[in-house]
């Protein structure tokens, strides 16, 4: 394998091993700390408070670099505007999140469980993105 | 046993590390619904490290589901229905605004994008309106 794909897999082993040691892969728990007014369980903000305190922190040092250690250059979106593609995107996927649970890192973990919500959830969630391929107008530039 | 917000800490420290790791060696972001969307249109040189990647994540994910004694487990009740159309809004949504709680969340916001900072601010709000509706007004499921 090249060292490249293997970089790849590390890191997503990597990632995978924090969704499922966080408890993220539960939807339970993330509806938990959405529903300010149920029984509100904290657990998502732990987690994403450690996921962007090591970004923070580490990412500085990272793009300081000229160019990554595998590749010539950084693939990073340069896009500044916020505009109703960003806020209508982020509002329809807010609803969906808020309604399962499930966010597109976790709906995947659940695979590797064979989770029989995960079996449903997941293969409409690529029909949804290939649908809002077919609706766009214009094509997406980098991705996040 | 460790307390559940411990290993929340640790596992979204993992996840960062996950995410630095990604962007020092490849140059990539690692936003799972911009990954995913490059698997199923691949570009020449850009299929193999986006499946490695989500293989990895399934993979090591599975795993300590299925061996760490104590390890959260998924939600198995919830309506299919609710999953289908729920899935649907992730897909549509995510991509129209160009990521999700990883690409926007622990990255955008890891390097203080302000557009990313806004996406969050605006789907986590609606996730939680969508939660007190379902869960308050509407009392479903």
């Amino acid at each position: 394998m090249k060292r490249f794909t293997l970089a790849a897999f590390t890191a997503g082993a990597l990632f995978g091993t924090g969704l499922a040691m966080s408890g993220m892969t539960d939807p339970r728990r993330v509806l938990g700390f959405l529903d300010l007014f149920g029984a509100f369980d904290p657990t998502l903000l732990f987690v994403l408070g450690g996921a962007v305190a090591t970004t923070m922190l580490l990412f500085r040092f990272v793009l300081r670099r000229g160019s990554p250690v595998l590749a010539e250059s950084f693939h990073v979106s340069n896009l500044s505007h916020i505009d109703r593609r960003l806020l209508g995107g982020a509002a329809i996927f807010g609803v969906g999140w808020g309604l399962a649970g499930y966010c597109p890192g976790p709906a995947l973990a659940g695979l590797g469980v064979v989770s029989s919500e995960a079996t449903w959830f997941v293969p409409a969630m690529i029909a949804g993105l290939l649908l809002q391929r077919l609706v766009a107008t214009r094509p997406l530039t980098p991705r996040g | 046993m460790t307390p559940a917000w411990m290993l929340a800490l640790a596992g979204g420290v993992l996840i960062g590390l996950a995410a630095t790791l990604l962007l020092w060696l490849n140059g990539r972001i690692a936003g799972i619904s911009g990954i995913l969307d490059g698997v199923l249109s691949p570009r020449r040189g850009e299929l193999a490290w986006r499946v490695a990647f989500l293989v990895g994540l399934v993979a090591a994910a599975g795993a300590y589901m299925a061996l760490v004694p104590g390890a959260p487990q998924p939600r198995t009740d919830f309506p299919r229905v609710g999953l289908v159309v729920a899935g649907l809004l992730v897909g549509f949504g995510t991509r129209m605004g160009n990521g999700c709680t990883s690409g926007h969340g622990v990255c955008g916001i890891g390097r203080l994008s302000q557009r990313s900072i806004v996406a969050v601010l605006t789907f986590m709000g609606v996730a939680i309106v969508t939660t007190f509706v379902v869960r308050h007004l509407w009392s479903w499921p």
